[in-house]
């Protein structure tokens, strides 16, 4: 039987995908369902002197109008960060309360004011223009840089500093960097983005006051998580009466991760009307209230020694955690920043301080990188401009640098089990044609056209994560994976995983690796998850982590089938289980010609007990069915690698760019299914390219969201883009069994830098990102446009 | 998305006795429904149009193109007499918004909206359009009055547009990153006795006539012609995609390049 594992399935969740027959949160309807919408702040931030629900509640079709005071009432708690951040001086980081539905004060344009329940969405929408909110309007906290020296948001949170975070020694990087022969400065943006999932976000509560279950329908990453953190925290169910179901989901980028206000409000309002509430995003919703991602901004500095090698990084971020301190808005800036600033260099001696600041904004948390395209970024512009200042070519200097001896200890965080990052340099620098590129410039510049070159390495720590490590910084639970393999008496196997896909391909990827370790044909496999109520306990999808984790707690639960299959072959063929050998789907009996399938065996594990003529082919004292569960808690995260090589073309007239060319060699490990791989390598370039040069999550100085819709929002389009060249070298991660290190983040950390190098290198001088084309056209402006030698 | 009282008409007359004060003609509802579905407007009727058979449809003639009201941009962008007789316009209609909103929207929705971004302004006041409603004829220069406002009096309907023939014409449009709507378009078209430059996208007040360079032009029709004037930023809009002043500059480089491809 040829190896599932590597090759090019085709997914098997496409056909319903692309029939139309996805059954997405929004796709249920409930019996006795009634409709809600949510009454938003038109304002930044102002305290709420009156509610008045007094018209709405007698509008047609109302059920139920619900405000933060009823929410209280009945002791619901608010939404939390998960993950405490302490400061330099010892102290605990510091958030504001974060009631699902707002009390006394309003602190970001889309904050929830109060839920409209009614029998149709029209009546529901209706009825909310009657709510009368009164505001008391304050000034409004806006600007990432300003932030600490504005009015404090939240009483005893002062300067609205969260935390200040320092991770590495300060004043041993100030002392290199002035042993550096050369050190490089750089002041740079990483703009807010929105991440517009396909699938705007859904909740529907159904409250069975029979059972006293509560079912929460909802486009969620990690159910589990959820179900978990609306228990223990909002108590607004037990756990045990409590399911989280997450069908289909059309995206997230890391955006559907936590739960969310909505969540909570719908299912404790099904619980008081005993009945089902569905609330639908709309995209303007979605655009306001969905969690941002980025929004950094970052003083860097770089000591280079004459020889060419980099002696020092120091680093000071202020990071703009919006109003409120999401579940992952506080590990995201930091441990999942701060120690990536490395890169994938040796650099002896380095530090960085994160300031997080609670603006009036939407809650900023992960976005698709989530702190690793933060760090990319810095160490990859920096590095480029050392390159330029050293007058050493940009492969020549990154080789000069690069970590070349495995396992490698940074001066940080991280141990780095393997790799080899010349290689993937190399192979991107014969992809690019980086040796004919000089002639493509001066053909661009033939036609008007600036050409420019970037490059971007970058390394990024995935497989999240080392349960006892994160819990050691501060995460408030264990980040292992979890993975149920049941066969079923006729020899199909269903597979329950806590990870979730939101696109990624999990049901093809997951049936792969347990085709090739039961020998089991992949239509035979089912693989089930996004609900509390079937699979083990699971921690979900994010961070690359899934098939690292996920996928290895699978392949573990695999193991303990044919462990306990060898058992009951043993027995079935008169041997013992030491000399049971398993391949293809088979036990065979050594040195012998006998053997059973794994289906046979399946088939025997349901006939147990012996009784007068009946006699089971169980071996005494093994248990009856086919079931292994596996926990799998990785030992070390995981570093995917790569080198992306972006080539741009600037029209001098306009300013505008257009990415020419794009060559992009990661290393991921091993790679189980290459299409889908390439998928998701394509999507995050996609989507860093639109950070690079499109997108912006832009508020005006009264906290007005004015990139609202895709009338001012920039998404990319097909359009934008060339074909990429993508090309792949191995080294496999050590630090799991199947040798995978994650794939679904690199994309989108790789290229921002890459894109940004090349602008900066067709215009000659540094430009923000977005690189919009009236920004490039501003700096050409300034530096005069180039014509091509006569 | 409030409701509303659906209504077709069979023809013209009959259109006109269904509106009411609350009434919204329905063509392609490309701009109309969502501005319904975003609440921004709301109708107790929607007497739709698309029925009325000589609403649609293009007639060239020796001296003008006539395109009824309810004719598709993906009519107007692949039709053999447009493509012939005012190339630029087919080429204006075919870089309107995407296939689905090409396939729905009409001209006759296009102007009666008249979007400050939208392209086909600029096309009626460069290409010296007569507006034909149910009513009255009415010129192109008097029929634009502001955002989203024009000489059109409640319950009148467009029937046609005629544009007369130039001898020739560009069109050149820098599109909103985001939206694709113009950011800036330039229109224009060369007529025996003199040239007319229309721009959409760029000003507060919407869609307006360059007499700069329509005089320019009239002297030297070329490319080089531009290079010496100068466009202020009066009056131009600003936003988060261009400033004024980049407005001001991309009118002369997309007029530049409308007479490059003249």
């Amino acid at each position: 039987m040829a190896s599932l594992i590597g090759s090019r399935v085709e997914r098997k969740e496409d056909k319903r995908f692309l029939t139309g027959k996805g059954q997405y949160t929004a796709d249920i309807n409930l019996v006795n369902q009634t409709f809600a919408t949510f009454v938003r702040s038109p304002h930044a931030r102002a305290q709420i002197s009156k509610i008045d629900i007094s018209k709405a509640e007698k509008a047609p079709g109302v059920i139920k109008v619900l405000t933060g005071e009823d929410l209280s009432a009945d002791k619901i708690g608010g939404l939390i960060a998960g993950w405490k951040i302490v400061s330099q001086d010892g102290k605990d980081m510091k958030v504001p309360p974060h009631p699902p539905l707002a009390k006394d004060t309003v602190n970001y344009v889309g904050d929830h004011v109060a839920i409209v329940i009614a029998e149709t969405l029209e009546e529901a929408k209706n009825a909310a223009e009657l709510v009368n909110v009164s505001y008391k309007l304050k000034k409004a906290v806006v600007n990432t840089k300003d932030a600490m020296n504005s009015d404090a948001i939240y009483e005893g949170i002062e300067r609205n500093l969260c935390f200040d975070f320092l991770l590495g020694d300060k004043g041993k990087t100030d002392a290199e960097l002035s042993k550096a022969d050369k050190v490089i400065k750089l002041d740079l943006i990483n703009n807010r983005l929105i991440p517009n999932a396909m699938e705007p976000r859904a909740s529907i509560g159904d409250y069975n006051p029979s059972s006293e279950q509560l079912t929460l329908y909802t486009t969620n990453q990690n159910p589990h998580l959820t179900r978990l953190v609306l228990s223990a925290f909002s108590a607004i169910q037990p756990e045990h009466k409590f399911r989280v179901v997450a069908p289909d989901v059309g995206g997230g980028f890391g955006s559907k991760i936590y739960p969310y206000a909505e969540d909570a409000v719908v299912a404790w309002a099904s619980k008081k009307i005993e009945r089902p509430v569905k609330w639908v995003a709309e995209r303007s919703e979605s655009f306001l209230s969905d969690c941002h991602g980025r929004d950094h901004v970052t003083h860097v500095e770089l000591g280079v020694k004459n020889d060419g090698k980099i002696n020092a990084l120091k680093v000071e971020t202020i990071a703009n955690i919006g109003a409120y301190a999401s579940l992952f808005a506080t590990v995201t800036p930091t441990y999942l920043y701060a120690p990536l600033i490395l890169g994938l260099y040796d650099i002896p001696t380095a530090s960085c301080n994160v300031k997080a600041v609670f603006t009036n904004t939407a809650p900023v948390d992960a976005y698709r990188g989530a702190g690793r395209p933060e760090a990319t970024f810095l160490i990859e512009r920096i590095v480029t401009e050392a390159a330029k200042e050293m007058g050493i070519d940009q492969a020549e200097f990154r080789k000069k640098n690069f970590i070349k001896k495995f396992p490698h200890q940074q001066c940080l965080v991280h141990n780095i089990d393997s790799g080899d990052y010349s290689a993937h340099l190399e192979k991107a620098l014969e992809v690019a044609d980086y040796k004919n590129f000089e002639n493509r410039r001066s053909q661009s510049l033939k036609k008007g056209k600036l050409r420019g070159i970037g490059f971007s390495s970058y390394i990024e720590a995935c497989g999240i994560a080392p349960s006892a490590v994160v819990m050691s910084i501060g995460a408030g639970v264990g980040l292992w994976e979890s993975a149920e393999i049941r066969f079923n008496a006729t020899g199909n196997v269903s597979v329950f995983t806590g990870a979730h896909s939101h696109g990624q391909g999990h049901e093809t990827t997951f049936a792969q690796i347990v085709g090739d370790k039961l020998g089991v044909a992949i239509e035979n496999i089912d693989v089930i998850h996004g609900d509390t109520d079937k699979g083990p306990f699971g921690m979900g999808t994010y961070g690359s982590r899934s098939l690292a984790v996920g996928g290895t707690a699978i392949a573990k639960a695999c193991d303990k089938i044919v462990e306990k299959g060898k058992k009951v072959a043993a027995h079935m063929l008169e041997g013992k289980p030491e000399d049971i050998d398993f391949k293809n789907g088979e036990f065979v009996l050594k040195n012998s010609n006998k053997k059973k399938t794994i289906g046979e065996i399946a088939f025997a594990c349901y006939l147990p007990g012996q009784y007068g003529e009946i006699k089971s082919p169980l071996p005494q004292g093994v248990e009856p069915g086919l079931k292994e569960t596996a926990f799998y808690d990785p030992v070390n995260f995981s570093f995917p690698a790569g080198t992306h090589i972006c080539e741009v073309e600037i029209d001098q007239e306009t300013g505008e760019t257009k990415v020419e060319k794009y060559t992009a060699v990661d290393d991921f490990g091993t790679i189980i299914n290459p299409m889908v791989v390439e998928g998701q390598v394509y999507g995050g370039i996609v989507q860093g390219i639109g950070q690079a040069l499109y997108e912006n999550g832009n508020y005006d100085e009264s906290g007005q969201l004015t990139s609202a819709s895709y009338m001012d929002y920039t998404m990319p389009r097909a359009d934008n883009f060339p074909q990429f060249k993508l090309d792949f070298t191995t080294t496999p991660a050590t630090s799991n069994p199947l040798g995978s290190k994650g794939c679904g983040e690199a994309g989108a950390i790789a290229s921002p830098p890459a894109v940004m190098n090349a602008v900066i290198d067709a215009v000659g001088s540094d430009v923000s990102m977005p690189a919009t084309a009236e920004k490039v056209w501003k700096v050409l402006k300034k530096n005069g446009s180039k014509k091509a030698a006569a | 998305m409030k409701s509303f009282n659906f209504k077709s008409a069979n023809n013209s007359k009959e259109a006109v006795k269904l509106f009411s004060g609350r009434s919204a003609f329905l063509s392609g509802g490309m701009s109309l429904l969502p501005a319904i579905k975003l609440r921004l407007a709301a109708y107790s009727d929607l007497i739709n149009i698309k029925k009325i058979k000589g609403l649609s449809g293009i007639k060239v003639s020796s001296k003008s193109l006539r395109i009824g009201a309810t004719t598709t941009h993906a009519e107007v962008s692949t039709s053999k007499e447009v493509l012939k007789s005012i190339p630029s316009l087919a080429k204006l209609a075919d870089g309107i918004g995407d296939p689905q909103v090409r396939n729905r929207g009409t001209i006759g929705g296009s102007i009666a909206n008249n979007d400050p971004a939208a392209d086909y302004p600029s096309a009626c006041l460069a290409l010296n359009a007569i507006i034909h409603t149910n009513k009255r004829k009415i010129e192109a220069d008097k029929f634009f009055k502001g955002i989203f406002e024009t000489d059109l009096k409640k319950g009148e309907l467009i029937e046609a547009v005629e544009f007369q023939l130039p001898e020739k014409s560009s069109y050149a449009k820098y599109p909103n990153p985001a939206s694709r709507y113009a950011i800036v378009g330039v229109y224009i078209a060369r007529y025996k006795k003199d040239v007319r430059v229309a721009v959409t996208g760029a000003s507060s007040g919407g869609v307006y006539r360059l007499k700069e360079i329509e005089e320019a032009l009239s002297n030297n029709f070329s490319p080089s012609t531009i290079e010496n004037i100068n466009i202020s930023s009066k009056n131009l809009n600003g936003d988060i995609h261009a400033s004024p002043e980049y407005r001001s500059h991309l009118i002369k480089v997309m007029a530049k390049r409308a007479l490059e491809s003249c």
